[in-house]
């Protein structure tokens, strides 16, 4: 017998609220597979079990807040355990005893598991709460799932915005986490920064050449260049790609960077690209459209709030040229984007005009010194140089 | 299909990029990006859906046309009458 715990989804989480269901006791469940939704101050999230086999019993009910770290329903496994105890997800201040990592989907999510309805937790909350039943309702989301203006215009001729949830205090109580994670940071962590300047215009080009050949659907976004030309430069500075477990860095096999994407009602996510250093630019592109998709829609997974290794953020479309992040506890490293611009560059003892952008790295000293940070800046604008090799 | 009709689609696939806006408040000579803070792939999402529902490809260096809803309008508009 296992126990399924509410999962630490970030550094400073201490309690999760458990909204949501997907399986009842009897029901078959499978590694990977969402059984239930969590509200945190991050939102809602899906949570996905790591063990196979089947729900023995619930022990918390919709409505109940936890501590992490509480076992919420019992799962009777299929094989013999492979941990002594099976959790949702590892505990983010230590890695040391931290579960199989989730299996990594080759390609995007696959569409509605059979016998599974397409909702945000959003929506199904919203519907438990307007006594909507969303079965039968035609989703207007993406791929047909059902969305909160859905369930909004089954129960009344409400106007469809803004929308009834209290997201105020959601993105109050948001803001107060991301507070403590950065207080924290700064307090504990030895900050130092780096920046460079990165000449654009191979990337650039060899992606807008690649999106001639290419339908809407296929297109590459040069941003997603960036992200696999970090995942892959951390292989040669891997204390980069490292949590802080109080004591010493500890570095970590596998790379997953968190992409920072803000939230336009306030406050900020990092989910993970997962293997971001494995994946094809095409499935990685592919991921980053859905995860951003997912994270409008408040339905990021548990493993992607868990998982990232390094946190990736780019204020170029803000016109931003260069930013200095604070780094994220547990992890000791932040890579930063700035916007591209054009501005004078020298080759060949020649002035000419480039597209350029500021790539900034906030490091911890603790774990690793200006040199290697130097040395994998060098690495990301080399990657970046040859394209067609990402 | 009529211009009406078309902002009906054009509106609903940016509130699906940005559900939490009052699209009535959408000025329709600006930058829809700017008033819906939409990043580079929300926008690239938003042409897909277009696509999806009115199998329209929109090449990159057209992209500049339809930065705001009239612009999105006009260019649409335009390829559905071909």
């Amino acid at each position: 017998m296992a126990d399924f715990l509410m999962p630490t989804l970030g550094a400073d989480m201490t309690a999760g609220t458990l909204v949501a269901w997907h399986k009842k006791p009897g029901d078959a469940v499978r590694r990977g597979e969402i059984v239930a939704d969590v509200e945190t101050d991050k939102g809602t999230i899906e949570v996905e079990i790591f063990t196979s086999g089947v729900l023995e019993k619930i022990l918390v009910q919709p409505g109940e807040t936890v501590p992490v770290g509480t076992p919420l329903a019992t799962v009777r496994e299929e094989a013999p355990a492979a941990t002594p105890s099976v959790t949702a997800t590892k505990v983010s201040k230590t890695v040391a005893a931290a579960p199989p990592a989730p299996a990594f989907p080759a390609s995007v999510p696959a569409a509605v598991e059979a016998g599974r309805l397409r909702i945000s937790p959003a929506a199904r909350e919203l519907a438990r709460k307007l006594g909507v039943d969303p079965i039968g309702l035609q989703g207007s989301g993406r791929g047909g799932a059902i969305t909160r203006e859905d369930v909004e215009r089954a129960a009344q001729p409400a106007p469809s915005r803004p929308l009834a949830p209290p997201a105020e205090d959601r993105v109050a109580r948001m803001r107060k986490t991301i507070a403590a994670a950065m207080v924290r940071s700064k307090r504990e962590i030895p900050h130092y920064y780096l920046h460079t300047t990165i000449d654009m215009s191979r990337p650039l080009a060899w992606t807008a050449g690649q999106n001639q050949h290419r339908p809407l659907t296929d297109r590459l976004l040069y941003s997603v260049l960036l992200l696999k030309a970090v995942a892959l430069a951390l292989r040669k500075t891997p204390e980069l790609n490292a949590v802080w477990n109080g004591e010493r860095a500890q570095l970590l096999p596998d790379i997953h960077i968190g992409m920072a994407i803000s939230l336009r009602q306030g406050g900020l996510v990092a989910p993970a690209l997962h293997h971001t250093d494995r994946q094809s630019l095409d499935v990685l592109m592919k991921s980053m459209r859905d995860l951003v998709d997912r994270a409008r829609a408040g339905s990021l997974r548990s493993s992607e709030l868990s998982d990232p290794t390094i946190t990736v953020t780019s204020l170029g479309d803000q016109g931003v040229e260069g930013l200095f992040g604070i780094i994220n506890p547990p992890q000791v490293a932040l890579v930063g984007f700035g916007t591209i611009v054009q501005r004078p560059w020298v080759v060949e003892g020649q002035i000419v005009p480039r597209r350029v952008m500021t790539a900034t790295l906030s490091g911890d000293h603790r774990v690793s010194d200006g040199h290697r940070g130097a040395l994998f800046l060098a690495e990301v604008d080399r990657l970046l140089q040859e394209p067609e090799s990402l | 299909m009529t211009r009406d009709d078309l902002r009906t689609i054009v509106l609903r696939h940016l509130g699906d990029r940005a559900p939490e806006a009052d699209l009535t408040r959408l000025r329709p000579d600006r930058s829809f990006r700017d008033q819906l803070d939409l990043d580079s792939v929300d926008f690239l999402n938003f042409l897909i859906a277009l696509n999806k529902e009115l199998g329209i490809e929109v090449p990159e260096q057209d992209y500049p046309h339809l930065v705001t809803l009239n612009g999105c309008l006009d260019y649409l508009g335009k390829r559905l009458v071909k």
